[in-house]
C-alpha cells in the first residue's frame, strides 16, 4: 500500500496534506483498495464548517458505502468536482487526482494529534495481522 | 481454526490467488470477489470475453432409465420434454409451492441428465431429489461437484475465444440452450450455450485437471477473469433473479416473471404443483424493475414508497456500470407494476426517486450492424 510520508493520517483511513492554514484531504491506497470500484461521492458544500473526526460526507463503492471522517476542523474551501464526475479517480490517484475536499483550518495546533506516515503504516500492519 | 480454513476451496483457488484475487467468504466457499475490479471485469463481459470460476455451484448426474421421470417430479419443468442435447431452466419446491432453488436441467443423452443448482442449496437440493427415488426406480443421482470444474465463458468473443482453444465445431455449431458432451484433450468435456449475464456464451464443465488446463488457456486466449462481484452486476443488469434475494420460499413463480419453468399442462406431478396450480391464479404482486435518476444505490432490503406508504422491499439493488446508474428489482403490488411508476427507495435515511422501467434493464445487441448504418434508437 502507498503511503506518502509528507502526509498525515487518520485511524479511519483520511489523509491529510497540510500546507499552512489550508489542507486538502482524501482518503488513503488501502482504503481505496478495501472498498473497491467507486461510483458516487457524496461531499459537503463549500462554505461548511467541520470539526476533527466528524463525518465529512459518503463514499460508495459498487460493494458497499462508506463514511469519511474530517482529519482537522475548519471550514470546507474546495470540492474536487472532477472527482465528483468521475469517483474512479479516487481509485486510480487517491492522493493526488482523487483529493476529495479543502478546508482554511480553524485550528492548526490539531495537526499534531493525526498519525504520522511511519503510525499509519504500523496500523495498517496491524489491521493486516487480525 | 481461521475462517479461510474452514471454508472450501474450487480446485482453480490456486490460479485465483496466483492473480492475486481478492477472495471473500461466499456460500461456504472462498471465492474470488474480483481480480481487475468489478467495473472492468463487468465492460470485458459486455465487450470481449469474460471467464468465471463458477465450480462452487452443485452438479449432480443423473441417469438411469427413469432419470426422466425422476427428474420431471423433482423440478417444475418437466425434464422428459427434453431432447438429448437441450436444457432448461426450472425450479425445486416445497409441497406448499414455496421455491427451495432455480436450477438447469440439461438432457445428454436419453438415460442422462446434467442439474445444475446453485451452491447454497446444493447438498439440500441433492438429498431432495434423491429422496424421490423409489426402490422400483432405475435411476441414480450422482454429485460430482467435487470431481469437477465448472466455467462459465461470457462475452461477444465467447465464441472465438472457446474455438481459439477447442476447435470451432462446437462453439460455432451449438445453437442457444444446447449442450453437448465433446472431447477436449482427450477427456470429456461438457460444453452449453447458456450463462448468467445477458450475453452469448458457454459454461463448461470438466474434470479437475483438464478444468485447469481449460481456465488458464481460456485466459491465455483472451478471457478476461471474472469475480462474483461482476457476476451479479451482469446478471441484475439482465434481470436475472437471485435465489435467496429475487426468488425464496415466500415468492411464487408468477410473481417472479418464472411461469415458463412450470409446466402444468400435460405436465407431472411435481413437487409443489398443487399448491402451485392455487398461486397461479394468484399472482397480487409482480417482480418489477426498478431505475434511479440521481446518486446513491439502491440495495437488498432498502423500502419502496409510494405516495409516502411503503408498498415493498428492494430484493437486488446495485450500480449499473452499463447505464451508470442504481438499478434494482423489487415486488410492487401488481396495479403499481406498470412501467413508469413513480416510486421512491429509502436508502440509508435519504429518499431517492426511481422509476419502474421496462425488463431487462440491458439486451444485448442482436444484430450486427456496419459501421454504416444508423445505430437503433
Amino acid at each position: 500500500m502507498v503511503v506518502p510520508p509528507e502526509l498525515r493520517y487518520t485511524k479511519e483511513h483520511e489523509w491529510a496534506r497540510v500546507e499552512g492554514s489550508t489542507a486538502t484531504v482524501g482518503i488513503t491506497d488501502h482504503a481505496q483498495d478495501q472498498l473497491g470500484d467507486m461510483v458516487y461521492l457524496d461531499l459537503p458544500k463549500v462554505g461548511t464548517t467541520l470539526h476533527q473526526l466528524e463525518k465529512l460526507g459518503e463514499i460508495e463503492s459498487v460493494k458497499a458505502v462508506s463514511d469519511i471522517f474530517s482529519p482537522l476542523s475548519g471550514e470546507v474551501t474546495d470540492l474536487n468536482d472532477e472527482a465528483v464526475k468521475s469517483p474512479e479517480l479516487v481509485n486510480q490517484d487517491p492522493y493526488g487526482r482523487g483529493w476529495l475536499v479543502r478546508l482554511a483550518l480553524s485550528d492548526d495546533s490539531e495537526v499534531d494529534k493525526l498519525l504520522t506516515a511511519e503510525q499509519y503504516e504500523a496500523l495498517l500492519a496491524q489491521e493486516q495481522g487480525e | 481454526m481461521s475462517e479461510s480454513e474452514s471454508l472450501r476451496h474450487t480446485p482453480l483457488d490456486g490460479q485465483h490467488r496466483a492473480l492475486r484475487a481478492r477472495m471473500v467468504p461466499f456460500a461456504g466457499w472462498s471465492m474470488p470477489l474480483q481480480f481487475a475490479g468489478i467495473i472492468e471485469e463487468h465492460r470485458a463481459v459486455r465487450n470481449h470475453v469474460g471467464i468465471f470460476d463458477v465450480s462452487h455451484m452443485g452438479r449432480l448426474y443423473v441417469s438411469g432409465s427413469d432419470a426422466a421421470s425422476l427428474l420431471s417430479r423433482a423440478g417444475t419443468y418437466d425434464a422428459r420434454r427434453l431432447e438429448p442435447g437441450q436444457g432448461h431452466y426450472s425450479l425445486l419446491c416445497q409441497e406448499d409451492g414455496g421455491i427451495l432453488d432455480d436450477f438447469y436441467v440439461y438432457r445428454l443423452a436419453p438415460n442422462r441428465f446434467l442439474v445444475v443448482v446453485n451452491s447454497v442449496n446444493a447438498d439440500r437440493d441433492r438429498d431432495q431429489i434423491r429422496s424421490l427415488l423409489e426402490p422400483a426406480m432405475d435411476a441414480t443421482v450422482e454429485d460430482r461437484q467435487e470431481s469437477t470444474v465448472m466455467l462459465a465463458l461470457q462475452g461477444p468473443r465467447a465464441i472465438e475465444t472457446l474455438a481459439r482453444v477447442m476447435g470451432p465445431e462446437v462453439p460455432q455449431g451449438l445453437p442457444r440452450r444446447r449442450c453437448t458432451e465433446a472431447q477436449w484433450q482427450g477427456e470429456a468435456l461438457f460444453v452449453s450455450r447458456t450463462g448468467y449475464t445477458g450475453e452469448d456464451g458457454f459454461e463448461l464443465v470438466a474434470a479437475v485437471e483438464p478444468g485447469r488446463a481449460l481456465w488458464e488457456e481460456l485466459v491465455a486466449a483472451g478471457a478476461q477473469p471474472c469475480g462474483l462481484g461482476a457476476r451479479d452486476t451482469l446478471r441484475l443488469e439482465a434481470a436475472l433473479a437471485l435465489y435467496g434475494n429475487d426468488i425464496d420460499t415466500t415468492t411464487n413463480p408468477w410473481e417472479a416473471g418464472l411461469g415458463w419453468a412450470v409446466t402444468l399442462d400435460d405436465g407431472a406431478a411435481f413437487v409443489g404443483r398443487a399448491a402451485l396450480e392455487t398461486a397461479r391464479s394468484r399472482v397480487e404482486r409482480r417482480l418489477s424493475c426498478l431505475a434511479t435518476a440521481g446518486p446513491g444505490i439502491m440495495r437488498s432490503g432498502c423500502a419502496i414508497l409510494h405516495g409516502g406508504q411503503q408498498v415493498g422491499r428492494v430484493t437486488s439493488g446495485g450500480y449499473s456500470p452499463t447505464l451508470e446508474k442504481s438499478i434494482a428489482m423489487g415486488y410492487l403490488p401488481s396495479p403499481l407494476a406498470a412501467e413508469g411508476t413513480n416510486v421512491e427507495v429509502e436508502v440509508r435515511g435519504k429518499r431517492l426517486a426511481a422509476r419502474v422501467v421496462p425488463r431487462p434493464f440491458y439486451r444485448r445487441p442482436t444484430a450486427r450492424r456496419s459501421p454504416s448504418e444508423p445505430p437503433v434508437s
